[in-house]
């Protein structure tokens, strides 16, 4: 078991035995599913819309070559600088370029689950600049030094009371658990760092490639200050994004709120075209699109599991999950977490290491069922498993399987060794939950049930007999 | 109609008077039942850990052993999914593509064979209480038998049925992730629990012995009295 998988495993299990998060977790999601469910009943048929939102991304993620080089060059004949970051160090190296340049004091930054994928906040950090996150669930997270616990909802699983403490010790707010009076506090430190701001960064929702513009949907109209009031714009953008045309939003914008946040859509939606145009009132002197590969397209290139790249990231797989609420979002220890998360993360940061998350699953197939754009998640936890062991089975496992192959082949064999169990059975209770119990695994939570005094086929054989 | 039985191995094991129940209903129904010895295992163990060859090689058996059945019917949603759904992707490509395509094909799941092959709702079965449904996964999403277990239980005389909140969300039983994660499973399990003993049920049913034997796990270890059921345990009932 590698590094990733026991601290995986540690952090299940402290997560598991804390009741009080997982009920609050339940909680937190209970509303939601209401909601959820009532905005899918508004389209005309959610079953169809999932069908044509699959078509779109489909077409696509299988033509990315050619809708990435539209988007781009749009958005260059408006002035745009696009840059092409093979990887995560290029990404940070450009963006902590850009602000060197500009000479920056103060960075002012919307959501942006790809900014934190090449953990954008830490290289700006470090190069001395300050970056403050303006969405007000990530806000809370910066405060707490923590990365998001889910990649919609970045502090559910604070309580209001832990938000108000948390002000109170680091913003020297008074307590209050009403949510607009904790808004109002976190408000007046934002509007003071728009304005001071020099620098504003963004992720991107969608790109469109028939207009070269970015779709940025939000609650809080953060982003837009964000992105209008500093004299520089830096948007981060994942290759796989890309819609073909500008008419499309008007399927996923709706769709992204409903399945994500239970809304039938976003209070703000923008598009971003390109820096200030001559004889424009407002808007960034200069706008920076930065397109991420990060190896994405190694996801690309794989027929099987390509539409992972579908993703608009709604989050509706994590809100499903039944492992995802009952672990919790930081025990995956990835920035996606989740079914999709399992799924992309083996492919974005080597399989070895996170193939444990694939193999953390009862493969219930929720995440498929609501998955707005029809990724077969479950499938390909299972296709990850496969890959893994196809890479380097583990050595005790393969020996395992080697047995119940031997002896699912043998009818004989397998009945004697039923009979073998059912002798040995007792002998296991002496032990059980103990170390010596071979089924401690199981017998630790859960009773076993006893081997029949007779099997079927035994059963069978008498009824058989005249 | 002549009906093969494929028994998965731990109900053959664990549950056997499970597989009599099938034999009883599906000969009240008036058809010759078939139980060939040499079936084991579908493979499934193996297949979901990733170990493709494996599976393969020992549904390879279960393929030769099924080849002459006009019509198998199996007892599990779970390993109902693995020769519908998986066998046909498992042997992509393989020398037995044709024949486990075939088999796939003339495999039902027992709630899926009354309702939708036999067009059978009522079985004739009485059976006295209050009981709830569980869906297996598998059976629920990979074969889509949301409504065939429920229309079957409806018919079934005396019976109470009622709805847990949640019945869709999993047991937490997923086959060897229940020993690679017990901390993950049993707390998924809680949870299902949690709902079953909110409809104040006697009965938990499940067309999956596999869920059943996770939820009467975790129901012994909280002290709870609810009895676990197959589906065919209760339809067998008269």
């Amino acid at each position: 078991m590698n590094a990733h998988a026991r601290t995986f495993n540690e952090a299940a299990r402290q997560q598991t035995a804390d009741l009080r998060q997982r009920a609050w977790i339940q909680t937190a999601l209970s509303g939601y599913y209401a909601k959820r469910d009532e905005f899918k009943n508004r389209f005309q048929s959610w079953p169809a819309a999932r069908d044509t939102a699959a078509a779109i991304k489909w077409e696509a993620v299988n033509h990315l070559d050619r809708y990435l080089d539209e988007f781009a060059s749009r958005l260059e004949a408006r002035g745009t600088s696009v840059f092409w970051a093979p990887d995560a160090q290029a990404a940070r190296d450009y963006i902590v370029g850009v602000a060197r340049e500009h000479q920056v004091r103060s960075i002012i930054k919307s959501k942006s689950m790809t900014a934190e994928e090449i953990h954008l906040n830490d290289a700006l950090e470090q190069a001395g600049f300050e970056v403050v996150e303006s969405d007000l669930g990530e806000y809370i997270v910066q405060l707490r030094h923590e990365p998001p616990y889910h990649l919609v909802f970045p502090a559910m699983h604070l309580t209001r009371q832990q938000i108000s403490n948390l002000f109170h010790d680091r913003l020297g707010s008074a307590p209050t658990d009403n949510p607009e009076d904790l808004t109002m506090i976190a408000r007046r430190v934002m509007r003071r760092k728009y304005c001071e701001a020099d620098m504003g960064i963004s992720g991107a929702n969608f790109a469109i490639a028939e207009t070269g513009m970015i779709s940025i949907t939000e609650n809080e109209g953060n982003a837009r200050l964000t992105t209008s009031l500093p004299k520089v714009h830096v948007a981060i953008v994942g290759i796989e994004k890309v819609l073909p045309r500008l008419s499309d939003l008007a399927l996923f914008l709706p769709m992204l709120a409903t399945a994500g946040a239970g809304q039938p859509i976003t209070c703000y939606n923008t598009l971003y075209g390109g820096p200030r145009q001559p004889g424009e009132p407002d808007g960034p002197e200069e706008f920076h699109v930065v397109l991420l590969d990060n190896r994405r397209t190694e996801l690309l290139a794989d027929a099987e599991q390509r539409e992972a790249l579908h993703c608009i990231r709604c989050g509706a797989c994590l809100n499903v999950c039944p492992i995802f609420k009952n672990v919790g979002g930081h025990s995956y220890g990835t920035t996606y977490q989740g079914p999709i998360g399992s799924v992309i993360t083996p492919h974005l940061r080597g399989l070895q290491d996170w193939k444990h998350l694939s193999q953390a699953s009862s493969l219930c197939g929720a995440c498929t069922e609501t998955c707005p754009v029809k990724i077969n998640l479950h499938h390909h936890l299972l296709h990850n498993r496969r890959n893994a062991v196809r890479e380097r089975p583990a050595r005790f496992e393969k020996l395992i399987q080697t047995a119940f192959v031997f002896v699912m082949r043998r009818p004989r064999l397998y009945e004697w060794i039923g009979r073998f169990g059912r002798i040995l059975q007792p002998l296991q209770r002496l032990v059980r939950g103990t170390l010596l119990d071979p089924l401690r695994a199981w017998t630790k939570t859960r009773s076993f049930p006893p081997v029949a005094e007779k099997s079927f086929r035994e059963l069978w054989r008498e009824r058989k007999k005249p | 109609m002549k009906i093969t039985l494929f028994i998965p191995c731990f109900v053959d094991q664990f549950y056997p008077q499970t597989g009599l129940s099938l034999v009883r209903v599906l000969e009240r129904l008036g058809h010759t039942v078939d139980y060939p010895e040499a079936q084991t295992c579908c493979g499934q163990p193996a297949f979901n850990s990733g170990y493709w060859d494996e599976a393969r090689a020992v549904a390879e058996r279960q393929i030769a052993v099924f080849h002459d059945a006009e019509i198998v019917v199996i007892a599990s949603g779970s390993c109902g999914a693995m020769v519908k759904v998986f066998y046909p992707e498992l042997f992509q490509g393989h020398p037995r593509e044709a024949e486990a395509r075939a088999l796939a094909a003339k495999t039902f799941e027992f709630s899926d064979f009354l309702v939708n092959r036999l067009g059978v709702l009522d079985v004739g079965a009485r059976f006295p209480g209050r009981a709830t449904f569980h869906d297996g996964c598998h059976g629920l999403r990979e074969l889509g038998l949301k409504n065939p277990p429920r229309q079957l239980l409806q018919h079934v005389r005396g019976l109470e049925l009622v709805e847990m909140k949640e019945a869709e969300t999993c047991c937490g039983f997923g086959g060897t992730f229940a020993v690679k994660f017990p901390m993950i499973s049993t707390a998924m399990g809680e949870v299902k629990c949690a709902s079953i003993a909110g409809t104040g049920a006697d009965y938990v049913i499940s067309n999956d012995s596999s869920c059943l034997m996770q939820i009467r796990g975790v129901l012994d270890r909280q002290g709870k009295s609810v009895k676990t059921l197959h589906l065919a345990d209760v339809l067998a009932q008269t």
